[in-house]
């Protein structure tokens, strides 16, 4: 049944993630973006928070509470409007434990969920993304060749998040015309973990190129065993968190450019009662609804295994990239040279969102 | 809850719909180009042919209702074909929304059961309807209104049996001196000069109007109420607060034609072997399949939105933002999408052998009528910044 309807528990997550952007996120994120870091104050507040020890289930060792993927969009959706590189921080171990959670066997779930329920942050990365102008996640160049019973994966990877401080890798390969995620530990023989990425954006926040030089790896390596996973699932399940933390960062965007038209004066009034800046803005708060709603819909497909999700969470994907990149860009404009300065956060909020806008698996539902 | 999955139920009853839609798409074509003719009430064969298909269960606590089923009925049926239908049902004009919601009890009971189109357009203005130049004046002695003017575009004009028309009871009051009244067809000093002639949408019979001294009872105003609000749009906004269904219904008819070209474009797409590759990254996609899903994902994010919509007021929330955002998303969206369709398939897209230059025309009129997508954009605009149609217009 077609229903917008947010359950109170949601509405009381979402006004309490909220405040945590407006007082957590928002007063570090220029820091964060000026010094290429994230502070370990941060991630161990968010830690704290629960958002990824909470939904382990208890028998990991976790909170045991109930996974709702509709539920952590909207979680996503406000981290996103507090600061997008710290939103993916934030939601990186979440990316990698829904996977064992979603596609793992017993034993690997054994393995390596209960690392994340302990008091400090850990966290652990997907390896999808690789460098190359037709890059395309659902076909890497990467490749698993089986040895035995073992895999042997050669390739690089690009784009891992936090991969400088991640315990495990979910590395994405080919594997016998298929594609399959490799479970593979950051001291593999083989395995360089690269210096930190130079980004345009998202600069606080680590990415890596990983460098895999014939990694062997066991049988139990390979995610969900013997039969392999859906890795597009994975995918997915990433598309939908990617979108929802642009959504948020759209809605703060566009927040913040309302006030100042009212205040800037061009031409005897402010620049607000011009249409050509009034109807910009109408159109931001447009895309930003249409956005949030297909954000929903891949969310709650991705949730319950909907035989759609694919299809959706592409469209999702490839809309959400392109108007937050637009709106994202109208930002700047809005604000004029004012926006092109770094005493704004217009532009930062540009180059976020115009980064992430190409990436691809960075964060989880 | 948030969900987005229609049940089995849904799914049969927007199937019985898309059936129908199939079977009026032979008559589709004649229809276009024979304008001049009021298409049937009841279309060749149509009862034995709704004999073959299955009826629908009727909808239980579980399946989709009420406004948000209506905005995925309307598509459903607009895929079919903007403005055919197999019977014509009566009710359900423009006019009948607005006695709804401005009428008195006693005047829905009187009026209800009639056709009633709806006319505030005229040939100084549109957009701006507080520029309405048609006069309404009160004879004390026999107790009657005189109206007297033009009204043009008076959708359902022709078949209507009764309009509800706005007029001017002062003109020196602006927007709170305009009423709406209700006119019967046969009122002397009412006249239908004929239907115009359109790029789309042909078989609605788009009509003029013309009043002349026309004569109704005192109590044909609608809501009865003559005074002059201070300061307020008074009855004007009693009015507005219809466009809160009929401006997402207008996007969800829009949408209808704007389905009907993607699903057309896939089955010639995949017919030519181009691959729909969902899950991939764009840049290994064929241009084709990159400029059709790009129109399929903005119609998912119109029809969306236009869901939103109709579910807050299906939930008695104000949706008064949401009917524009997509009104206006699905203005533009359906124009992108159908003209987008033809671009993809080239000059079969503006042959008249099939039927998406048809579509594509049809679904023009989303964004200009129900207030234009500027109007639309004025009115999310104003919600944005909280301001008045004096700050902003
Ligand atoms: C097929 C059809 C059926 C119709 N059915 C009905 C009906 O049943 N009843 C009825 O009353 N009317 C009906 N209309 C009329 C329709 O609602 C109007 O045509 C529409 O509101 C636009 O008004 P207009 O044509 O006078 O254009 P104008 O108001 O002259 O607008 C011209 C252009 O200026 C733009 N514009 C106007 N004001 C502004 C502004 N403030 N800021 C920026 N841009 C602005 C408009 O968006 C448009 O692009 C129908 C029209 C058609 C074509």
């Amino acid at each position: 049944m077609i229903s917008f309807g947010l359950t109170e528990e949601q509405e009381l997550i979402r006004d309490t993630l909220k405040e945590f952007a407006s007082e957590a996120m928002r007063p570090i994120a220029r820091d964060c973006d000026e010094n290429g870091e994230i502070p370990q104050d941060f991630l161990d507040t968010i830690w704290e928070l629960g958002l990824t020890s909470t939904q382990i289930p208890s028998e990991y060792g976790g909170g045991g509470e109930e996974r709702s993927t509709v539920t952590n969009a909207i979680v996503l959706e406000e981290l996103g409007y507090g600061d997008v590189a710290l939103a993916l921080a934030a939601t990186a171990p979440n990316a990698f434990v829904n996977a064992i959670l979603d596609h793992g066997t017993e034993d690997q779930k054994k393995a390596l969920l209960p690392l994340f329920t302990t008091d400090e942050f850990h966290t652990a990365s997907l390896a999808v993304l690789e460098h190359g102008p037709l890059a395309d996640p659902a076909q890497p160049s990467t490749k698993a060749e089986p040895k035995g019973d073992d895999f042997v994966l050669s390739g690089r990877k690009s784009w891992v998040v936090l991969g400088d401080r991640a315990s495990h890798f979910l590395v994405v390969a080919r594997n016998n015309g298929g594609i399959d995620a490799f479970i593979v530990p950051a001291d593999a023989d083989g395995l360089t973990v690269g210096e930190p990425e130079k980004n345009v954006g998202l600069r606080g926040l680590t990415t890596v190129t990983l460098d895999l030089e014939r990694v062997e790896v066991g049988p139990e390596a390979r995610l969900g065993g013997s039969d392999g996973c859906d890795v597009r699932a994975i995918l997915d399940n990433a598309r939908g968190a990617n979108s929802a933390i642009l959504v948020g960062a759209c809605r703060g965007i566009l927040e913040f450019c309302v006030p100042y038209t009212k205040e800037r004066i061009a031409f005897d009034e402010p620049i607000s009662k011009k249409q050509s800046i009034a109807f910009r803005m109408a159109e931001m708060h447009m895309e930003t609804e249409a956005m949030r709603w297909m954000t929903w819909k891949t969310a709650s497909h991705a949730g319950q295994g909907h035989p759609q999700t694919t299809r959706q969470a592409h469209l999702t994907k490839q809309y959400v990239a392109e108007k937050s990149v637009w709106i994202a860009d109208n930002g700047i404009q809005i604000f004029g040279g004012h926006g092109f300065i770094r005493e704004y956060p217009v532009e930062m909020w540009f180059r976020n969102v115009r980064t992430l806008s190409v990436l691809e698996a960075m964060a989880g539902l | 809850m948030i969900d987005f999955t229609l049940t089995e139920n849904d799914e049969a009853r927007l199937a019985h719909l898309y059936a129908q839609g199939e079977y009026i798409r032979q008559f589709v074509r004649d229809a276009d180009e024979n304008e001049a003719e009021l298409p049937p009430e009841v279309l060749p064969g149509a009862e034995d042919f709704l004999k073959t298909l299955e009826r629908p269960p009727a909808p239980g606590p579980e399946d989709t209702q009420g406004p948000a089923m209506m905005t995925l009925s309307a598509i459903a049926q607009y895929w079919g074909d903007y403005s055919l239908r197999l019977h014509r049902e009566g009710g359900g004009g423009l006019g009948n929304a607005a006695l709804s919601a401005a009428g008195t009890d006693e005047q829905k009971a009187k009026w209800g059961g009639l056709l009633l189109s709806m006319a505030i357009t005229e040939p100084g203005c549109g957009s701006d309807p507080s520029r309405v130049e048609t006069t309404a004046v009160l004879d004390e002695d026999t107790d009657e209104w005189v109206i007297n003017g033009e009204k043009i575009f008076v959708t359902t004009g022709i078949r209507a049996e009764g309009v509800v028309l706005w007029a001017t009871i002062d003109k020196s009051a602006g927007r709170a001196g305009i009423k709406s009244f209700l006119v019967e067809k046969g009122t002397p000093g009412f006249e239908v000069p004929g239907k115009e002639k359109k790029l789309g949408i042909r078989c609605d019979d788009t009509a003029a109007y013309v009043f002349r001294d026309c004569r109704i009872p005192r109590e044909n105003l609608l809501g009865l109420d003559e005074s002059i609000p201070k300061q307020s749009s008074g009855g004007f906004r009693g009015v507005m607060k219809t466009f809160n269904m009929t401006r997402p219904m207008t996007a969800a008819m829009g949408l209808g034609p704007a389905k009907a070209a993607l699903d057309f474009t896939r089955e010639q797409l995949e017919e030519a072997g181009v691959d729909l590759a969902y899950g991939g990254g764009t840049a290994q996609q064929s241009a084709a399949a990159q400029a059709f899903m790009r129109l399929e994902a903005i119609y998912e994010a119109s029809e969306l939105a236009t869901l939103r919509a109709t579910w807050l007021a299906g939930t008695g929330q104000p949706n008064n933002m949401e009917s524009s955002v997509c009104k206006a998303h699905a203005g533009s969206a359906v124009r992108a999408i159908t003209q987008g369709c033809v671009d993809i398939l080239g000059p079969m897209g503006i042959s008249r052998e099939h039927l998406l230059e048809k579509w594509m025309r049809d679904c023009r009129i989303t964004d200009i009528y129900e207030g234009t997508g500027e109007i639309q954009r004025l009115i999310m605009a104003r919600g944005l910044l909280d301001y008045t149609r004096q700050d902003l217009k």
